[in-house]
């Protein structure tokens, strides 16, 4: 086999520059918008929801997330303005989304690795450069948590550490060890702190040796690369299991931290999986309508589109045996969540539109085997996934940070596309730098000759 | 019974020749009835020109069918024949329907599809099956043609099937 190279032309970095500057302006525009003008409006519509919702406004305003606000005094929690708290929500939930990016493309090559597929020879070059955004995203998260800090993790605040007569949270002391342990309840959450670093450091590790273990391979070819790469892959498996569970309660969950749910560490994988599926599939899609992966035929497309529909599916499942027993056994600490959601105007569009981008589209629209065998249709599909599981991120995380002041614009639209044109970058120039697929790879003749 | 189903069977030792016997024998103008082969050969269903299944376009509509009476029964018995409030949910609340709905989807449409691909490929429980050549189950491969469905006589297919590459040309007879 003939080496193959991607190679990033001056043309799509000019391009992905021309996308990443509207997205810088973007964001300011939405931003002096929403320090200046789009307040008062925002104000108007708050009150509007109010009027027109009385119920169930009535009811959020009894629920015990916001009673328990109220006890330790609204000023200290609030912290900054409007415009900026929102500029900090975001910042958090492309931290999020972009993370998971870049970690289920590790997590991608370890399943192939593990599995010992052959069918996926010829891509893992993709995952593998996707995962290369992981030390930004560890870098990011770490310095933007201090950042957000009161703004988007509510309990942060030290008030409400006080004795539950002096308007401290009893249900946010019960977790207070999850963050703060082994230092005094209230003052640095080291062990919240230290497990950002852990987790980074633990994927940043295994993600090293693995691409040690691929480069390798192009050169020597020895098959010992491959034994030795799958014996990191399965370690790493173990290791993801948990940690991506506990890093959705950390990094996710605990923006709401009254409520709880225990399917939330699986939700957020199912959503970064399925993600992440559908983002290699579309730039291996791209890359072979530009010329390259000739060695990438209909039947390793049908292949990944499985992967897709059969996950799209499954992060459905999570989404609705999550939402069914909320819904089902009708308690008020549970059941908050989805008032929140459900029951302001700004949220409930996003509601109902997650479930059609992330359910019923890819669902009817990869069903049939020729639509997984033709890269037109996966071309329509899988960025309307990637845009789905974007608004998948705001509705975990925005309605608990900004409450009835969230809305959905410029700034929105504008820092997405910033991370996103700093993931590409990241993952093109990065693809660039090694062959285009792994010639040596042991199973290279199985995918060649696969066939379905 | 007299004899009334007439073919001539084609024994092929390896599946190389086998495949490229299939081209050879159609490029001829013969119409193959069946290839029968211990394992499953790579490229056969293409070679003898097999168009796709049909039977997803069954499980979907056998699936919708299973939608479609899962939810016309709740709502029919939940709604209006015996209207129950349950945890204090509407008679119509559409989430505690979807775990039935979902089921009998799959049910129906898994017992539909097998139930579709049993008559489609006539499998009947009082059949009684063909059998060819008993060494198809072994080490043969078994190209069967059907003479009531080709215009050419015995021997002229006899002949084409030798050429391609056939160790063994025999006749079989079934009484049905």
């Amino acid at each position: 086999m003939t080496e193959e190279r991607f190679s990033f032309t001056a043309s799509a970095k000019k391009t992905l520059m021309i996308v990443g500057v509207i997205g810088i302006v973007l964001l300011v525009v939405g931003t002096i918008s929403s320090m200046s003008g789009g307040h008062a409006e925002e104000g108007e519509h708050a009150i509007n929801t109010i009027t027109s919702q009385t119920d169930l406004t009535a009811s959020l305003e009894e629920g015990p997330e916001h009673a328990a606000e109220e006890a330790h005094g609204g000023g200290e929690h609030h912290g900054s303005a409007p415009w900026l708290k929102r500029l900090f929500t975001n910042l958090w939930i492309n931290n999020i989304y972009f993370t998971g990016l870049g970690i289920i493309g590790l997590f991608f090559v370890a399943i192939q690795y593990a599995t010992q597929a052959g069918w996926s020879a010829g891509m893992k070059r993709i995952p593998l450069a996707m995962a290369h955004w992981l030390p930004i995203a560890g870098g990011l998260m770490l310095i933007s948590w201090f950042v957000v800090n009161h703004d988007v993790f509510h309990w942060t605040s030290a008030g409400l550490y006080a004795p539950v007569a002096e308007g401290g949270d009893e249900i946010i002391q019960g977790k207070a060890a999850m963050w703060y342990w082994p230092l005094e309840i209230g003052s640095f959450p080291l062990f919240y702190v230290l497990r950002i670093v852990v987790f980074f450091g633990l994927w940043i590790m295994f993600f090293m040796w693995i691409k040690k273990e691929m480069l390798a391979e192009d050169l020597d070819g020895d098959v010992k690369h491959w034994y030795t790469a799958r014996k990191y892959s399965a370690i790493f498996l173990v290791i993801f299991a948990v940690t991506s569970s506990i890093a959705a309660w950390d990094w996710v969950m605990s923006i709401d931290p009254h409520w709880f749910s225990t399917m939330f560490g699986w939700y957020v994988f199912a959503s970064w999986w399925v993600n992440g599926l559908a983002v290699i599939t579309l730039i291996v899609v791209v890359l072979k309508q530009n010329g390259y992966l000739s060695i990438i035929n209909s039947n390793h497309l049908h292949d990944i589109g499985k992967f897709v529909f059969g996950f799209s599916i499954f992060w459905t499942y999570i989404w609705f045996s999550q939402f069914l027993l909320i819904y089902y056994a009708n308690i008020p600490e549970e059941t908050v969540y989805f008032i929140e959601r459900l029951g302001a105007s700004q949220y409930k569009w996003v509601f109902f539109l997650n479930l059609i981008l992330n359910f019923f589209l890819p669902f009817l629209l990869l069903m049939t085997r020729d639509a997984k065998r033709h890269m037109s249709m996966l071309k329509v599909v899988m960025p309307i996934i990637i845009v789905g599981h974007w608004f998948d991120f705001y509705l975990m995380i925005t309605p608990g940070v900004m409450q009835k002041d969230g809305t959905f614009g410029f700034v929105e639209i504008g820092m997405a596309m910033i991370f996103g044109v700093a993931f590409l970058f990241v993952t093109l120039s990065n693809l660039a730098k090694a062959p285009l697929f792994a010639k040596n790879h042991p199973m290279l003749q199985e995918s060649l000759h696969h066939h379905i | 019974m007299e004899s009334n189903k007439h073919f001539v069977l084609g024994v092929y030792e390896d599946e190389d020749v086998l495949l490229d016997a299939v081209g050879k024998v159609r490029e001829s103008g013969v119409k193959i009835h069946e290839v029968y082969s211990p394992f499953p050969v790579h490229g056969l269903d293409g070679a003898l020109g097999y168009k796709m299944t049909r039977l997803p376009k069954a499980a979907f509509m056998f699936g919708l069918l299973g939608t479609t009476l899962a939810l016309t029964m709740q709502i029919g018995m939940l709604g209006f024949d015996w209207p129950m409030i349950i945890g204090g949910k509407d008679f119509f609340s559409i989430p505690p329907f979807i775990p039935v709905t979902f089921e009998l989807t799959v049910l129906l449409s898994a017992l539909g599809m097998v139930g579709t691909f049993m008559i489609v490929s006539d499998l009947k429980p009082y059949k009684k099956p063909r059998i060819y050549d008993i060494r198809i189950t072994d080490d043969k491969h078994v190209m069967a043609i059907d003479l009531a469905k080709n215009k050419m006589s015995k021997d002229e297919i006899k002949k084409i099937i030798q050429g391609s590459g056939a160790s063994e040309v025999n006749d079989k007879d079934f009484e049905e």
